[in-house]
């Protein structure tokens, strides 16, 4: 018998020991930002108002067009390939202006982000702005930050029941609402409207309403945070594009540190401490539910609700503003530098102050001057001169043309007075919505004579043609020339259309083709 | 087991790849991203139960839903047809003078009689309808047998010269070889030819006027301007089926050459006929 300590242990653990198995996937942590105010939550409002207001309303303006085009201001046609953007309609082959917008939208990114960081995320992305609005929802029926937290731990009942179900039903109509404004901008607004309720619609736009009323749901009232750290790709490119004097949201740790609950306490034993109360404000507000203390981060959305719940905890202290703060990494590095003696020791704060408290001279500050450097300069003109081109060319563009189509098979035919004749297809394009009378000439050509397949007139080098308001008209034209006026067998000669009410017009070089005569 | 490296700054595992440096942590997915991994993969075997997809040994599952590529096609054509009846029905009971007066009938008949013409004509009247020496050019504004709407929807109709059909257009040219001599043939030819162009020997065109009046007259008129009730050619055009110039005018004379144009109303049916002259007429030479 072996006495029990002489049993050699051996040297083994299980793979999927309790101490090394790691999870493969994480539930979501579940945040309840506080209400914050302040100076940046004025403007999320005002910039929410705006956003939502332009999204659900632009649909119901008019614009008087006439009686030939639809009065909608923005409307996107579909079936009649037609956009409307109050006074411009665009056709199909016109598209390269929306080419231009996107270019332009790119291009503006990045200024706005080289400059003021990912103000797109924090102030107008539609994910921020939804869920902005469904945390105001959230709050009105289930109380703020403590409320919520206490609600969601509270087993369920009658009430908890009553209240989550008040909340998802308003998130519902919201969403819906959301999904229903989107086909407005397809359709006549009014109209649409009145054949939805009667469910007399397109089964597209049921289908479109219940699509963006889910994603409206599930992204805004469900996912809300996941959807920008995990989903969106724009975070990714966007900190590609930060450079050191780019703003961001910025704990300024150069005066916040070492941060202290027990700030009198401590400095009282002879301790230094920083500005920072280490009261978690910022971190309550956060609707990413991260601690913008521990620097920059992917999930930073830059909202700058932070800035807010700090500034108002400064005030009560009657401390400077501005321990969070938009700052770029230049200022906030030389700042350091000062608080750290060149980064030779840790944060002092006493290092950026004077005797009497007030901040030391030297300091960093931020100026509106420091965003704009040859970067921004270069997308600025960039931008600009896309913007440039796009309203010369909106402004100089025809609203009536001609494409001319030579007939190939045959590319001639000899008629038995021994003439040529050649076929064309003309297109008329009428673009804009009024009926005009075009007159269709021949120019050069000596002797040639034009008729026009379905106007029932003698041949003739001018006609009169009548289009429709904001169509194209096809037209078949024979061009026949006289025998002895042929000199050889291609010849250049011009269709010109004139609209003489508006004394618009337009040429198109066409080729007529003879026969080689035999010698 | 100690082999696992852990990033410094954020304290997690990471993969244990490495890219010029660069590590990927092995950070847990969101429980909502696997979820939805594993709905896709179920979304997928949903998807080839529901459509045809498993390759079987002599062709694939036909799916729960009973979707199949042909049958779309079909239900395409049925709506399609259905699409295109009002303006059959039309072309059926219309005169083709009155499917040319309507805009929307002829826009129709010319689409239908130029898709017609692609499969059945163009083997002989070329694909523009050009025609070539001994198939007549349908663009041009001669016609041997009339080019009104209702004259080429008779030719389609029943044909030229096609034995077959009692209602066919009748008329033949006669070969002259063994009726006139060698050289009245060269004289009547040189006469033909100088109504419509320079001939190289004058001399020749007197005695071939002659001729002409006794043997020609008859069907191609004294002025020669042809006769369309016999589907004799106008002599003094610029345009001539069987070639220009005297040589070919005297070897037609000499032994002519007497096309034949099927009758297509058999194969083709009244309404696809109609569709035909409409299209025909529309080529610019119509009348």
């Amino acid at each position: 018998m072996l006495d029990q300590s002489q049993v050699e242990r051996l040297e083994a653990e299980a793979v999927n020991s309790a101490r090394t198995r790691q999870p493969l996937y994480a539930a979501r942590k579940k945040i309840f930002p506080k209400r914050a105010s302040g100076r940046f939550r004025q403007f999320k409002w005002l910039v929410m108002a705006i956003t939502l207001g332009i999204y659900y309303l632009i649909p119901w303006l008019r614009w008087d067009r006439g009686s030939f085009a639809p009065d909608q201001a923005v409307l996107i046609d579909l079936a009649n390939r037609r956009f409307y953007f109050f006074f411009i309609e665009i056709w199909p082959q016109e598209f390269y202006y929306v080419a231009g917008l996107l270019m332009m939208a790119g291009v503006g990114l990045f200024l706005i982000t080289s400059t003021v960081g990912r103000a797109w995320c924090g102030y107008t992305c539609p994910q921020t702005v939804w869920v902005d609005l469904f945390l105001v929802v959230e709050r009105a029926i289930e109380g703020d930050r403590n409320a919520r937290i206490k609600l969601d731990a509270a087993p369920w009942t009658a009430r908890k029941l009553f209240l989550r179900i008040s909340k998802h039903a308003v998130w519902l109509v919201i969403a819906a609402a959301t999904g229903g404004a989107w086909i407005f901008y397809f359709a006549d607004a009014p109209k649409l409207l009145g054949e939805v309720i009667a469910g007399m619609a397109a089964p597209v736009a049921y289908v479109t309403i219940a699509v963006l009323t889910g994603t409206t749901y599930v992204f805004g009232g469900l996912m809300r945070e996941q959807v920008c750290t995990y989903m969106c790709p724009w975070p990714r490119i966007q900190a590609a594009m930060l450079d050191e004097n780019s703003l961001t949201v910025t704990y300024n740790d150069w005066r916040g540190e070492p941060r202290s609950r027990h700030a009198k306490k401590a400095s009282a034993v002879g301790q230094t401490v920083g500005d920072c109360v280490d009261c978690n404000a910022c971190v309550a507000v956060c609707p990413m539910g991260i601690d913008i203390r521990d620097g920059q981060q992917l999930e930073c959305i830059t909202c700058a609700l932070c800035i807010d719940a700090c500034d108002s905890v400064m005030d009560k202290l009657g401390r400077e503003r501005g321990l969070i703060s938009y700052a770029t990494l230049a200022d906030y590095n030389a700042n350091m530098t000062v608080a750290t003696s060149g980064g030779t020791g840790p944060v002092d704060p006493a290092l950026v102050r004077t005797a009497s408290g007030s901040f030391a001279d030297g300091l960093a500050h931020f100026h509106l001057g420091k965003i704009f450097r040859l970067r921004t300069y270069v997308y600025l003109g960039a931008w600009s001169a896309i913007g440039l081109v796009l309203v010369y060319s909106l402004l100089t563009r025809e609203r009536l043309e001609l494409n001319v189509l030579h007939d190939r098979n045959p590319q001639f035919v000899t008629l038995s007075d021994g003439s040529i004749r050649n076929g064309y297809t003309v297109k008329l394009l009428n673009m804009i919505p009024q009926p005009r009378t075009i007159e269709v000439t021949l120019q050069g050509l000596d002797g040639g004579e034009m008729s026009i397949v379905g106007i029932d007139q003698p041949a003739s080098r001018s006609f009169s043609v009548p289009v429709e308001p904001d169509r194209l008209k096809t037209l078949k034209i024979f061009v026949r020339q006289p025998a002895d006026q042929i000199k050889k067998p291609a010849q250049s000669f011009q269709f010109r259309i004139d609209d003489k009410a508006s004394s618009e017009s337009a040429e198109y070089t066409a080729s007529f083709n003879a026969p080689e005569k035999d010698k | 087991m100690s082999s696992e490296h852990v990033d410094e700054i954020s304290g997690v595992t990471t993969t244990g790849h490495e890219w010029d440096g660069i590590r990927e942590l092995n950070n847990p997915l969101p429980r909502w991203w696997v979820i939805t991994f594993y709905v896709t993969i179920a979304w997928a075997l949903a998807y080839t139960i529901a459509y045809p997809a498993w390759p079987m040994l002599s062709s694939a599952t036909k799916g729960v839903l009973g979707f199949s590529s042909r049958n779309d096609v079909k239900n395409e054509m049925a709506a399609a047809e259905i699409g295109k009846a009002k303006y059959v029905a039309a072309i059926q009971s219309k005169t083709v003078s009155e499917i040319a007066t309507d805009d929307a009938l002829r826009e129709f008949a010319v689409a239908a009689g130029g898709a017609a013409f692609k499969v059945n004509c163009v083997q002989c009247h070329g694909s523009g309808a050009q025609g070539s020496t001994g198939f007549p050019n349908l663009n041009d504004d001669d016609w041997l047998w009339g080019g009104k709407t209702e004259q080429i929807q008779q030719t389609i109709t029943h044909g030229i010269r096609f034995a077959p059909d009692a209602d066919t257009r009748q008329s033949e040219m006669p070969a002259f070889v063994d009726v006139l001599k060698p050289e009245q043939i060269d004289q009547v030819g040189a006469f033909v030819a100088s109504l419509s162009g320079p001939v190289r020997d004058k001399t020749l065109i007197e005695p071939g006027a002659k001729i002409f009046a006794d043997n020609c007259a008859a069907c191609h008129g004294e002025n020669a301007k042809g006769n369309r009730e016999l589907g004799a050619p106008d002599l003094t055009d610029a345009i001539w089926l069987h070639g220009s110039g005297e040589a070919a005018i005297a070897s037609q004379v000499r032994a002519p050459k007497n096309g034949v144009m099927p009758a297509w109303v058999g194969r083709l049916g009244e309404t696809t006929v109609k569709e035909l002259a409409v299209y025909v007429h529309s080529l610019g030479g119509g009348e």
